[in-house]
């Protein structure tokens, strides 16, 4: 009877807690819809802000945050891809691998600032980048490397061992047995690591603030060489530098919106792709 | 046809395999018997060098395959598993088609074209016992078959890449009486064209489809001989106490 009610009154709290968190991610969506909301027109989505950023849109850092996107992610994809499948199916020696780990995880715990100074002093610098979409995208790959070789290597190790030593045994190299049976597998959840790190890169700001954002450029980027604007640091921007910061406030909620409504998308569209690809590998 | 002379094997420093010395005769099934952990699928494991995976693992004396140091510096390893198939305790299909999983040891090994595959397939699945039941869904995830016709698929698996030798490993431990037997009159056809060696927990079984029988305990082969023999007059105690079910 006690150990009854003790159950019950420990899943009150935990579906309490638990609703709370959604409460409290609805409450932020809804804050944030709310205020936002009403400055979303297609002219705000596609023209270049106006009058010292007080009016019009945010089309450049739209473009901006797309391309470092893309970007960072050409970056950080085939690069933590690789090294996860190095460390996890092929790496014999324990010593290298844990030392890659250890490496990965600090990488993981340092600042996105220091990317950022890291960032300026290597691409922009050194490398002569300047402030550019290319220097940005490096730093933003560098920054989410560790979250996708992490995430790529909990996809791979969730493949059955079985699969690879009946691959194996077939007569299959090691290289046939990854690119063959395991990635494919493993491929749904490795998409799953890459929206997390979309995410994450999307709404970075100091890592592209000494590498590539400008703080207002209305023309396009025309090449990786360009400065661009980004959504986050342009929110960054009007929030708190404007001349008039109550009437800018809600195209600050609007661009906050429009972040929002990015990541959302890639998301979607990443399940999309993860789901049709799930299938196929399943097919084929 | 297959011989292993003086064979020990360590796990680190565990002595897994005792100073063993066996010969296996061409297109005939031995079967190996022993409690568990006595080191069948280990002493198994050394002919298609499935071992070599095994990090810490070491072997020493002679496996030798027609004749052929399998452990010898020129050995393709990959090629020595091609020729050597291996059937596992647990069905283990990749997930792919029906058809897809046949050819994968084809597409890997660069045997033939389209064609061929296409017909390899359809030849191994025949020799399975498989072919009827999945011809009109070859494109099929294999995942969706029943666990004795997977264990099916992976012996077409196995034979589409023309081995001489088949090992299976406990391949009906995990199915039902049904498919276990179909299992079994699978292996009765196939032993006068390979040399199938056999892990089994059932004494029925091996007695059932083996010509040779070896007897291990503890890393130790402790009795080798005609099925036949062992089941009716084992020259040791040991054997006698396990076959008969007074432990083990
Ligand atoms: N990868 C490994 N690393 C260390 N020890 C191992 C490994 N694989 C097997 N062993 C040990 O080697 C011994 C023999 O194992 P093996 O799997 O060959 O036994 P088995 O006769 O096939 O048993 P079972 O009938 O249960 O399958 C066991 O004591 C086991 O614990
Ligand atoms: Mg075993």
């Amino acid at each position: 009877m006690r150990t009854k009610l003790q159950q019950q009154i420990a899943f009150f709290i935990f579906r309490s807690l638990g609703l709370l968190v959604i409460g409290l991610l609805f409450w932020i969506l809804g804050f944030i819809v709310y205020h936002g909301a009403g400055v979303i027109s297609w002219e705000f989505l596609t023209t270049a802000p106006r009058d010292g950023m007080t009016a019009g849109g945010i089309w450049p850092a739209l473009v901006g945050t797309c391309y470092l996107v893309i970007g960072s992610m050409v970056v950080a994809f085939p690069l933590g891809v690789m090294s996860a499948v190095y460390t996890s199916e092929y790496a014999r020696n324990g010593r290298i691998v844990r030392l890659i780990r250890i490496m990965t995880n600090n990488l993981s715990g340092i600042p996105s600032i220091v990317f950022g100074l890291f960032g300026m002093s290597l691409f922009v610098r050194t490398l002569g980048f300047g402030d550019s979409i290319l220097a940005g995208s490096l730093t933003l790959g560098l920054l989410v490397l560790p979250l996708v070789i992490r995430t790529t290597e909990e996809a791979l190790q969730a493949v059955p061992a079985t699969y690879r030593t009946g691959s194996r045994a077939l007569g299959a190299s090691r290289w046939q047995t990854v690119s063959r049976v395991v990635l494919p597998v493993a491929f749904p959840n490795i998409i799953t690591g890459l929206i997390l790190a979309v995410g994450r890169v999307s709404g970075e700001t100091a890592p592209i603030l000494f590498t590539v954002a400008a703080y207002f450029l209305p023309q396009l980027p025309t090449s990786i060489f360009d400065q661009a604007m980004a959504l986050p640091y342009h929110l960054y921007v009007i929030a708190t530098s404007g001349t008039d910061l109550e009437a800018t406030r809600p195209i600050a909620y609007g661009t906050a919106l429009v972040l929002i409504g990015v990541v959302l998308c890639i998301n979607l569209l990443a399940n999309l792709l993860r789901r049709r690809i799930g299938k196929h590998a399943h097919k084929s | 046809m297959i011989e292993a002379k003086d064979i020990d094997f360590y796990y680190g420093s565990f002595h897994a395999l005792k100073h063993i010395n066996m010969r296996i005769a061409a297109q005939s099934v031995t079967a190996l018997i022993g409690p568990s952990g006595c080191g069948k699928s280990t002493f198994l494991r050394l002919f298609n060098r499935m071992n070599d995976l095994i990090p810490e693992a070491r072997l020493t004396g002679k496996c030798l395959v027609g004749g052929e140091d399998i452990y010898g510096a020129h050995v393709q390893v990959d090629d020595l598993r091609r020729r050597i198939g291996m059937v596992f305790q647990r069905p283990n299909p990749f997930p792919k088609s029906i058809f897809e999983n046949v050819a994968y040891g084809l597409r890997v090994n660069g045997m033939g074209d389209r064609r061929f595959i296409a017909d390899r397939v359809e030849e191994s699945l025949r020799a399975a016992a498989l072919w009827e039941e999945v011809k009109d869904k070859l494109k099929k995830s294999a995942l969706a078959l029943s666990g004795g016709q997977q264990q099916r698929l992976c012996i077409a698996r196995a034979l589409a890449v023309q081995p001489t030798v088949l090992l299976m490993d406990e391949p009906a431990s995990a199915l039902d009486p049904i498919s276990t037997m179909k299992i079994e009159d699978l292996i009765f056809h196939l032993r006068s064209t390979y040399t199938i060696v056999i892990v089994t927990h059932n004494m029925q079984q091996a007695s059932r489809v083996s010509d040779h029988t070896g007897f291990f305990m503890l890393g130790e082969l402790v009795e080798y001989s005609e099925t036949r023999k062992m089941f009716t007059n084992p020259e040791k105690t040991e054997t006698q106490n396990y076959i008969t079910g007074r432990f083990g």
